[in-house]
């Protein structure tokens, strides 16, 4: 009788032993995979910076003014063609 | 087999305990020995054990960004590589030497020079992008590394320099508000301690030993667009004058927030040979000038408070020059008798000094104190200025007299157009801010709205033809402002060299935009405030106002110059 209750003492142990291994590793697998991840974000968060440098340095005004009026051939209009519509307007 | 057979199993006599004692030695040493490393040696064993499978990485925080009004970026900081070798431990051939120039995109001559200077340390390039970085790295040459930083970029390089200021190694602020707000922006790098495979791979956190904070982003009260107008207007001006240099303020009535703040000459930030301070100067908060003429309406102001003169009260100003203890005070034009309205339109010297002099000093110290002069702004920008307004009990009458029109004080630019809210209100000076407010702020009563109305008025009569600024007026838009031309000193004398100013707002029925603009020096003949300043003020003043949609208070035909050559000008 008490030989039989430790067998099965002991086969649970083994099953418990084997479930905790397998999910050490893949509680592991799952962490590189989010590590990988986080760096995949920080990265993409330098590109971020680096792509809205980018888009600021093409549309600084200066240059946006410059291709305007010499490549478009674009100029203020004169105050007499302004009409201000005050709906609301800010 | 018992006598002889026995002898060979005889031991003898003092080995066992020999082997016995032998055997307990050994035993005691290696109980010492355990103990020891016990006791003695365990932290340095733990380490050396951790050390295999664990490690301290250090998790990066980068500095927040500067942003405008509109959320437009003006500083970023991204990460780059900075290359730098130890001249003394570089094993190249010279064909490697060669392709590590050409990575660096710098002649092969001046590598060797950099190299051949000996000594520990030195950069070979900062900032190189991460692909060059990689490509060096693959070289594998021996001696030179690569090392990840943070480099700082401002899109909007010149127009926004002073202002933004800038910061230096590890990305920590060095001038302007880069430096004002260094503990918001700034990021602090954390740690962690993480078990590491025997591929290196992190595969499982330990614990934090210190979180990062990552910089946050600031939001300017600045205006992109507006600061950009403001600094391309004020640039042609100072070329066209052929002026030292100039500033120009431009604020926001409701609020106090400064939209545009632009100073020339000016330097390119993300350039890491550093200007001439004097470039780096945002002279609008941190330099001081006498302010001239645009004071009068202080003075004015002061003196309608105390009820002794009101709009029309005549004040003779002939001969054009008044004598107080030796010391003489001139008009540039002789005008006779003006009412006190006049003496603000043609900007009378002797005009505002009799009325000065007819008040107490304490009365026209706690007006010009009320306006905000004679402290610093407290925008939080570093090294800002205060002015000087000396104690009213030291002044003697001949400073009375010239303090009436701006000199013996001194004021910087965000003051002055800080000052002037109390007149494009109902007679609340506004607080100013650089940063970024929601909605509109309380102001401190300075003077009554009757008098601030009737100063308003008054300044609409200085743009208006007969006034000293026809040319600040702005077709659709009613104006209101005052013209400065100050001498300047020069030791402890007045020299032949000016400064010109004019602070305005706009629409005068509804003021929405303060600006302000001082041009040091102009030297191109022209001097006066209302020929120098006063077209800047109206080319600023009308784009602003029609970029903000802010609806019109008049018809587009309102602007009415005076023929050619009839200019009023003014003196001091």
């Amino acid at each position: 009788m008490m030989m039989r209750v430790n067998l099965v003492l002991l086969a649970v142990l083994i099953a418990c032993s084997l479930s905790l291994v397998t999910s050490r590793h893949q509680a592991r697998k799952l962490f590189v995979d989010l590590e990988r991840e986080q760096a995949q974000t920080r990265a993409y968060d330098v590109e971020y910076g680096q792509l809205q440098i980018e888009q600021s340095t093409w549309a600084m005004p200066a240059r946006v003014e410059k291709i305007a009026r010499e490549q478009l051939r674009m100029q203020l209009p004169t105050p007499d063609r302004v009409e201000i519509l005050d709906g609301g307007a800010r | 087999m018992r006598g002889a057979g026995s002898t060979p199993f005889l031991l003898p006599p003092l080995r066992a305990p020999l082997v016995f004692g032998g055997l307990l030695v050994l035993l005691v040493v290696l109980i010492v020995r355990s103990l020891y490393l016990q006791r003695f040696d365990h932290d340095f064993l733990q380490e050396q054990g951790s050390s295999r499978y664990s490690r301290a990485i250090e998790v990066p925080a980068h500095r927040g960004r500067i942003v405008d009004r509109d959320g437009e970026p003006l500083a970023i900081s991204t990460p780059v590589k900075a290359i730098w070798a130890w001249p003394d431990k570089v094993e190249a051939t010279p064909g490697e030497l060669k392709s590590l120039a050409d990575a660096l995109e710098m002649p092969a001559a001046g590598l060797s020079q950099k190299l051949a200077g000996g000594g520990d340390f030195v950069y070979l390039k900062r900032p190189v992008p991460p692909e060059v970085a990689d490509r060096i790295a693959a070289l594998h040459i021996a001696g030179v590394h690569d090392e990840t930083e943070y480099w700082r970029y401002y899109p909007a390089g010149e127009v926004v320099s002073q202002v933004l200021g800038f910061t230096g190694d590890h990305d920590v602020g060095q001038e302007g508000i880069e430096l004002a707000q260094q503990s918001w922006l700034g990021g602090n790098p954390g740690t962690r301690r993480v078990i590491i495979n025997r591929r290196g791979e992190v595969v499982e956190d330990v614990a934090s030993i210190r979180a990062p904070q990552e910089g946050r982003d600031l939001a300017l009260a600045l205006d992109s667009r507006l600061q950009y107008l403001a600094y391309r207007e004020l640039k042609a001006a100072v070329e066209a004058n052929k002026a030292k240099a100039g500033a120009l303020v431009i604020l926001d009535v409701k609020t106090g927030e400064i939209l545009a703040l632009a100073n020339c000459p000016a330097y390119n930030p993300n350039s890491r040979t550093r200007a001439a301070r004097e470039r780096m100067r945002n002279r609008a908060l941190t330099d001081t000038f006498e302010p001239g003429s645009t004071l009068k309406p202080f003075t004015i102001a002061a003196a309608l408070e105390s009820g002794r003169v009101t709009p029309s009260s005549i004040i003779d100003t002939s001969p054009g020059t008044l004598t107080i203890g030796g010391a003489t005070i001139h008009d540039a034009h002789r005008e006779g008798a003006l009412t006190v309205e006049q003496v603000i339109q043609k900007s009378s010297n002797v005009g505002a000094a009799k009325i000065a002099l007819s008040l107490p000093a304490s009365a026209m110290w706690q007006m010009l104190s009320d306006a905000g002069f004679g402290a610093p702004p407290r925008t939080g920008f570093p090294g800002e200025a205060g002015g000087r307004l000396r104690p009213a009990k030291s002044w003697k009458p001949i400073e009375q007299a010239t303090i009436a029109y701006g000199h013996g004080i001194s004021v910087n630019l965000v003051q002055l157009a800080r000052a002037y809210t109390v007149f494009a209100t109902d007679g609340e000076l506004k607080p100013v801010s650089l940063l970024k407010l929601d909605g509109s702020v309380a102001g401190r009563p300075a003077i009554s709205p009757e008098t601030a109305r009737e100063v308003r008025r008054m300044l609409e009569m200085v743009v208006a033809p007969g006034g000293t600024a026809p040319k600040a007026q702005v077709a659709g838009y009613r104006v209101a402002g005052k013209t400065g031309t100050a001498h300047k000193l020069e030791g402890r004398a007045y020299a032949d060299k000016y400064v010109s100013s004019f602070v305005g707002f706009a629409p005068a029925s509804n003021p929405r935009l303060i600006v302000a603009l001082m041009i040091d020096e102009p030297s191109a003949g022209q001097y006066y405030g209302g020929s120098v300043a006063a077209p800047v003020f109206s080319t600023v003043m009308g784009t602003a106002l029609r970029m903000l949609g802010v609806p019109t208070d008049a018809p587009v035909s309102n602007v009415v110059l005076p023929p050619n050559g009839a200019d009023i000008g003014e003196e001091t």
